[in-house]
């Protein structure tokens, strides 16, 4: 068990000023003049009112946890025990549970799912909207104000919290906190003193804090699964549709699952002080966590930190509201998603830098291919689902990478005549690897950007030198198209891996020196619109090998 | 039974025979059943050693005569064989083998392995054979079973030596085979009990006067015939001239060479492996058509001119050379064209033409010579391999490999490696005798281009039924189609006509015309003293997947033999891969370290008592207690230039030295990933055409100039006679590292408890203002808030603003190495040595290197120990992170071995960032308290074995595999799970 030894002190607290304001202990079904103790499964929860009068009746909830049980349901922890090996046997799933690296952090003072867990455990037949004392109370919308000290708004800030809270009437009062106002500079913290004021249904109020906080908090301290859709569509049936933020919340409260993190790599990560999400593990995360569906055979790998791409959601690939009906089918539903989230059309820019590779490979007559970098395996797939393809190798980096393409593929079912064509291999770009040797052809689509220019000169010794494919792909973005995409500030990249993007001069430079080096002719060019001046968005060369 | 057959090898039989065999080799026992096979090889040989039909048979199908499971039990006999054979062990096969067929296969199968085939026929009488079969009840052979199998035997015995057995031994009676006894003979090519030192001289082509001048430059006296000739040389020092081959045709004076080379021999003070050029010098000289080409002229010109009597002397020492030797307890090999670590040792054809024309392909190059496989850059083997063959102006060392062949001949020099001090001597040619194809000056274009043929796709390929296989490709529109948007690169035509592109086939080679020129350019001068390297990773220092996947073990010299597990390796490839340094740089990573036994003390974990005790428990009296600085851990690599930088480390960017973290990434990462602009200047081959250095490299470099002026400045650049420095430190503040990881997770932590709790407080107060018993949880949370606001106070003191360098310090506590050509690694210096190399670094820069406050503790002495307590007490009230307790010496042995090489006792505020703000709750404390510290240690130890290592390696100059196996396993040791708060 590895969990930091801080007691957990989370509050919220319920007002209103109708009258009679103590009926609020009728609503809550808590007597206003007792403290209580609840066991939720949060952990301890006690509810108190610090004020109770006619013209105003405060009830608050305030948690007591016990790190002990902070740690349920944390990476890392005793859901983790035993392991699970993928399709591919080794790998991390190996580690021992309960030893991965937590670090002290803001949750056990800030509002979370756990919040939102005692809530519905604390409150459950309120959040209901029962009150058999007071049932015209119950139905009716009461001035009411909620205050939550310390409430997350990740990625979004107090804005956030107006976003998702104002369309539901409430009035948004959110006061930022400096992170530590010894250090100024360092800015404020996500969490917020959020204050709510309006006049809604008690029932309402409850449970739009119960579906939003976690929301709010982009993480749930718990397993996502399937039936965590149907609780969204059940708490949000009212609410939720007209919601001009419901494609973020629906997103964001099915959690991004963050798949099967190798937790090797996480504990990498935390020799360094980095922290553990700040390792992107497989070369497109973004992609991979929006991407990939939670397989309930699998509990236990929840996530509990937020995912790399938690902003700025694009229209195509985040669910719609529409879907929420079937939401609990979206939960394990495959989004088409592009290579970046960034780009203004994703899926048809992936889609056709696929079809550019295959048409390449299919036109050079190549049978035994590599992709190299595979990534998710969505280019593997396309290569074997055309039998040219007589023997078809994925090669990555990283463990999981290669999992979510075995994954992809359904390796554990696919037949074996198509099994026995494919390798997945795992390799790294920067050393030689005897098992690459000698192919038709090779593919580096979105790859050579993710490694730091020193080792490119590696790369191209162990593609071109040692590996020697007849023909080799490659594609890379096209850093002067980036102006036209609306959502990237300039000079920003498109994906926090890159560790720089090329002109197309730079690119042809880069090609021409290979080419100078090693015996190989070149041609350049590129897939997608082009844009007139600053050409495609998407760069592509070919190299062949002439010795 | 007839007495026709004659033992094809031996002489008639006087007295027991004697059969001899090779200590490597594959033991074929041939004879019927009945024969006496099986007590033969029980009698001559260990009971591993044989592999038997019988054997097989009952492993394969419960029953030793089931003759219905041969094919199978064959298979698994051949199985073992193979393994054993690999492994280079002797292996006696006892099945009848009376048919050709079933020899045959043998034969292969030692073939395979590089090993001597060797025939043991025990022909003994069929009716004694047939008895003995009847007393059996198990083997319910008729005479007419023995009969068959006899005739077989007949039949096939006189081809014995024709089948490919190398040596055949024939028993013609039971007498003969009791009698007999068994002999091991040494392979020739086996002088590994030849211990040195040795002169390894290069490829002499008749260039008898530098051959002179080389040995008598290397100390040898020659002794000379009336003539002046010179006829042998012997060494005072009784050292061992060994030449590579290739000591005729071409040059001036093939006989005056071999003259020589056959003195030496003869006299014992010198070896000679053979040359491509003495094997087809032999064929010529015993009248075999050979193709004679102008090198070979010369000799046989020359030869022609001396007596029939030298002549058959050269005819016979050619004849007799060995394709390579192996000498001083297989430490070192030396082979006319290299030889691969496989091939050490062994005894075979494909063996000698390995050795003599080196692992060629097949294929000619430019020039027309054979394009040979770079086995050198793959050669993994702990030999030091010493070759010839392949001029090149300047000897490279290739992992481990050594090619001394510096084309004398040609005009170059002719040079010799004295071994084991792998010292270089040299002597100029007096003058280009022959122009080379190639220019020399050019370093083998081919050789690092040429993969082996392609191998045959793993695995079946499906069959499509009815669909066209390359249906799409067939479609030659669409791949004109396709092509016209990707126009050809050409060098000179930035953009050129796109149409140019349309015209070319795919899936063919490109038409000559659109050819870019290919490969390095053989533009160097021929005086050209420096060889010209190819952009880009060297041949030697390229890494394979094979040298750090899967799971592997590594030799230390401190730590004994450690294994790296493979799910482990992989987490660590990743990282290394992805975010560390070129491997190049990458000598050293540090280890983890572990606490001291948990105190009991109250409201504590960790105090300096345990430590203390536990070194002394360990034996080690004298300790040092440093002061933990709290920043971050780095490792920096100096070097006194960035000529040095590219000489030793491989660096083509201008750099001087690295600043690197503990997973060897970085220390300073880039300010933001930099869109680099088109740069004027023509980028390098695989170079970014980035005009900056690699960014995020300039603050380091800041760095590394600052501590060069301080290296310079406290004269250790010539104290040390070193040209780079390694050293282990601490980079403070810890915000400057980890500013992300402070704000996002302990900034924030105590933010929300100054929201969060004095929220709660306010409402408890208020509820139990209205008599509403909250007491406790009053109390709690109270509490709650005093530790959030101490837990804040603990992380403010690693904490203060950086810009650029200014406000960043660095305390180095260990000079790891120092090198120049050679290196030295410091890790057995007392500590009091690397403290004051510190120190020294600190006055001469005080703004930028901190020193580490210190005192030295003896573990037996009460007063001392209350000093040290104190000490640390001192140091953690202040703010202070801690101490690090470590044995003074530096390297220290206990008497179970090496004992950890230091301790972290942390302070009581410190842990709070480590186990949260709450841990000091007695309640708490008490589950802490029960941490285990086990693994941690272990893996302390194991990653400081390993890291000693890697150093060792790295000043031994050993190839860059074999320190990057130790850099890689300490990170995929760090992968391992382990309680990280430890």
């Amino acid at each position: 068990m590895s969990i930091a030894w801080q007691n957990a002190g989370v509050l919220l607290t319920v007002s209103t000023t109708v009258r009679p304001a103590t009926d609020l202990g009728f609503l809550l079904h808590k007597h206003p003049d007792r403290a209580q103790r609840f066991t939720t499964a949060a952990g301890p929860a006690h509810v108190f009112y610090p004020q109770a009068t006619e013209e105003r009746t405060t009830a608050a909830l305030l948690l007591d946890i016990d790190p002990v049980s902070l740690v349920r349901g944390r990476p890392g922890s005793a859901g983790r025990a035993g392991g699970r090996s993928g399709g591919l046997g080794a790998g991390a799933g190996a580690a021992t549970a309960g030893v991965e690296a937590h670090y002290v952090d803001d949750r056990p003072y800030a509002a979370s799912s756990l919040l939102a867990v005692a809530l519905a455990g604390v409150f459950s037949t309120a959040m209901a909207g029962v009150c058999k004392a007071r049932p015209d109370l119950a139905a009716r919308a009461i001035p009411l104000e909620i205050r939550i000290p310390a409430l997350p708004c990740r990625g979004g800030g107090g804005e956030l919290a107006r976003r998702l809270f104002a369309p539901l009437g409430w009035t948004v009062e959110a006061v930022p906190t400096p992170l530590d106002p010894r250090f100024p500079e360092w800015g404020i913290a996500s969490h917020h003193d959020v204050t709510l004021t309006g006049t809604v249904r008690l029932a309402d109020a409850l449970t739009q804090i119960y579906v939003l906080l976690p929301v709010l908090d982009d993480g749930k301290h718990y397993y996502v699964g399937p039936d965590e859709a149907d609780k969204l569509v059940r708490e949000g049936a009212r609410w939720l549709g007209e919601h001009p933020e419901r494609d973020l919340i629906a997103r964001r409260y099915l959690a991004h699952r963050r798949g099967l993190a190798s937790s090797a790599l996480a504990r990498l990560a935390t020799v360094d002080d980095v922290p553990e999400d700040a390792i992107t593990t497989g070369f497109e995360p973004g992609l991979v966590s929006a991407d990939s569906a939670p397989d309930p055979a699998e509990p236990g790998a929840a996530p509990a930190t937020s995912p790399i791409s938690s902003t700025a959601p694009t229209a195509s690939t985040a669910p719609t509201a529409a879907t929420l009906a079937t939401a609990a089918t979206l939960a394990s539903a495959s989004t088409p998603a592009s290579a970046s989230v960034s780009e203004p059309k994703p899926p048809s820019l992936a889609q056709s830098r696929r079809e550019a590779v295959l048409g390449v490979l299919r036109a050079a007559g190549a049978r035994r291919v590599a992709d190299l970098g595979c990534g998710d395996g969505k280019l593997v797939a396309e290569l074997l689902a055309d039998v040219s393809f007589t023997e078809v190798i994925a090669v990555d980096v990283s463990h999981r990478a290669l999992e979510l393409t075995a994954r992809r593929l359904r390796l554990d079912r696919m037949p074996e005549r198509v099994r026995d064509r494919l390798r997945l291999v795992a390799s790294s770009l920067t050393y030689t690897d005897a098992r690459l040797a000698g192919l038709d052809a090779a593919v580096l689509s979105e790859v050579v950007e993710h490694l730091d220019p020193p080792r490119l000169p590696a790369l191209a010794e162990a593609v071109l030198g040692a590996a020697r494919p007849r023909v080799l792909v490659v594609t890379t973005p096209n850093v002067e198209f980036n102006v036209r995409y609306a959502g990237l500030a300039p000079g920003a990249l498109r994906h926090r891996d890159h560790r720089f993007e090329w002109t197309r001069a730079e690119f042809a430079a880069w090609v021409r020196g290979l080419t100078e080096t090693y015996p190989y002719t070149a041609r350049v060019g590129g897939v997608g619109d082009a844009d007139p001046d600053l050409g495609a968005p998407t760069q592509l060369a070919i190299l062949e090998r002439t010795g | 039974m007839t007495t026709t057959m004659t033992d094809p090898t031996s002489a008639s039989d006087v007295g027991p025979r004697v059969l001899a065999i090779p200590e490597m080799c594959l033991v074929v026992l041939v004879g019927v059943s009945g024969s006496g096979k099986s007590t033969f090889a029980r009698t001559h040989f260990a009971p591993t050693q044989v592999l038997s039909s019988d054997f097989c048979r009952g492993l394969v199908a419960d029953d030793e005569n089931d003759q219905g499971a041969t094919p199978d039990a064959f298979d698994v006999l051949h199985y073992i064989a193979g393994k054993r054979l690999a492994a280079g062990r002797l292996t006696v096969v006892d099945a009848t083998n009376v048919q050709a067929k079933a020899r045959a296969s043998l034969v292969a199968l030692a073939r395979e392995h590089d090993v001597l085939p060797v025939a043991i026929v025990l022909d003994v009488p069929e009716k004694v054979c047939v008895a003995r079969n009847a007393e059996r009840p198990d083997r319910p052979f008729g005479p007419g079973v023995i009969r068959r199998q006899a005739g077989d035997l007949r039949r096939g015995l006189r081809g014995l030596a024709r089948e490919g057995f190398r040596r055949v031994h024939v028993l013609r009676s039971v007498d003969e085979v009791a009698a007999a006894s068994v002999e091991y003979t040494k392979l020739f090519t086996d002088l590994r009990h030849e211990t040195g030192p040795f002169d390894i001289i290069g490829d002499v082509h008749g260039c008898r006067d530098e051959l002179e001048l080389l040995l008598t430059r290397l100390g040898y006296d020659l002794s000379r015939d009336e003539a002046g000739r010179p006829t042998s040389a012997r060494h005072p020092a009784g050292r061992r001239a060994v030449f590579v081959g290739d000591l005729v045709d071409r040059g001036p004076d093939v006989p005056g060479v071999l003259r020589l080379a056959m003195g030496m021999v003869a006299e014992g003070s010198g070896h000679v492996v053979c040359g491509n050029h003495e094997n087809k010098l032999v064929r010529a000289l015993q009248g075999k058509k050979v193709t004679v080409s102008h090198g070979l002229a010369a000799s046989l010109e020359q030869l022609g001119a001396e007596p029939a009597a030298f002549q058959a002397q050269v005819t016979t020492f050619c004849q007799d050379l060995v394709s390579h030797y192996v000498f001083d307890a297989g430490r070192l090999v030396v082979a006319h064209a290299g030889l691969k670590e496989a091939y050490h040792g062994r005894a075979s054809a494909r063996v000698r033409s390995f050795a003599l024309y080196g692992d060629t392909t097949g294929e000619t190059d430019e020039y027309g010579l054979p394009v040979r496989h770079p086995w050198a850059r793959e050669y993994r083997g702990r030999a030091t391999v010493v070759y010839g063959h392949t001029p090149s102006p300047e000897p490279e060392w290739v992992n481990n490999t050594l090619c001394v062949d510096t084309g004398c001949v040609f005009g170059g020099s002719l040079s010799a490696l004295r071994y084991p001090e792998r010292e270089l001597v040299a002597v100029p040619a007096a003058r280009v005798y022959v122009e080379p194809a190639r220019p020399l000056a050019e370093p083998q274009p081919a050789d690092g281009l040429v993969a082996p043929e392609p191998a045959p796709p793993a695995g079946p390929a499906p069959s499509a039924p009815s669909a066209e296989p390359a249906g799409q490709s067939a479609d030659p529109s669409s791949a004109e189609a396709l092509l016209a948007a990707f126009p050809p690169l050409g060098p000179a035509a930035p953009e050129p006509g796109p149409s140019l592109g349309s015209q070319l086939p795919l899936g063919s080679q490109l038409a000559p015309g659109s050819e870019l020129s290919l490969g390095s350019q053989p533009s160097l001068a021929r005086d050209g003293q420096v060889r010209a390297r190819r952009p880009g990773p060297a041949g030697a220092d390229l890494l394979d997947i094979s040298d750090v996947l899967g799971r592997r073990f590594i030799e230390t010299r401190h730590g004994g033999r450690i294994q790296v597990r493979e799910e482990n390796a992989l987490a660590a490839l990743e990282v290394m891969s992805r975010f560390a340094l070129d491997p190049r740089w990458l000598v050293y990573l540090p280890p983890t370290m572990s606490p001291p036994p948990t105190t009991t003390l109250p409201g504590l974990l960790e105090h300096p008592g345990e430590a203390f005790a536990a070194y002394r428990a360990d034996g080690v009296d004298e300790l040092v207690c440093e002061e933990k600085h709290m920043g971050s851990r780095a490792v920096v690599v100096l070097c006194r230039n960035a000529d040095v930088a590219a000489a030793r480390f491989g660096a083509t960017d201008g750099s001087t030295g690295v600043v690197h973290t503990r997973t060897g990434r970085p220390f300073f990462p880039a300010p933001a990933p930099s869109t680099a602009q088109p740069s004027a200047a023509q980028p390098l081959a695989g170079q970014p055409p980035a005009g900056e250095p690699f960014a995020g490299r300039s603050l380091a470099e800041r760095m590394l100039a600052r501590l060069r002026a301080a290296v310079e400045d406290a004269g250790l650049w010539d104290e040390l006679a070193a040209d780079w420095l390694v050293l282990d430190a601490e980079i403070m503040p810890w915000s400057a590292k980890a500013g992300e990881l402070i704000t996002r997770q302990y900034a924030a932590a105590g933010a929300a408890a100054r929201t969060a709790l004095p929220a709660a407080l306010d409402a408890l107060t208020a509820a139990a203002g209205r008599g509403i018993d909250v007491a406790d949880l009053l109390g709690r949370t109270q509490a709650r808030r005093d530790n959030a606001e101490a837990f804040t106070a603990a992380y403010r003191h690693y904490c203060w603003p950086t810009d650029g360098l200014t406000g960043v310090r660095i305390a180095p506590f260990m000079l790891l190495a120092t090198g120049r050509a050679a290196g030295t690694t410091y890790v057995d210096r007392d500590h009091r040595w690397h403290l004051a190399i510190a120190d020294r670094l600190a006055a001469a820069d005080p703004d930028l290197v901190a020193p580490t406050r210190h005192i030295l503790v003896r573990a037996g002495d009460p007063d001392s120990i209350a000093a040290g307590v104190r000490w640390w007490e001192d140091l953690t009230a202040a703010g202070g992170e801690g101490m690090v307790v470590k044995p003074a010496a530096g390297l220290a042995r206990g008497e179970r071995g090496l004992v950890q090489p230091g301790v972290k006792v942390r302070g009581r505020e410190y842990l709070r960032i480590v186990y949260g703000p709450d841990y000091t709750q007695p309640e708490h404390l008490d589950r802490l308290r029960s941490r285990g510290l086990g693994r941690k240690r272990s893996l302390a130890f194991r990653e400081y074995a390993l890291g000693l290592e890697a150093l060792e390696r790295a000043v031994a100059g050993e190839p860059l595999w074999r320190v990057h196996e130790c850099v890689f396993a300490i990170l995929a040791l760090e992968s391992e799970p382990v309680d990280p708060r430890l």
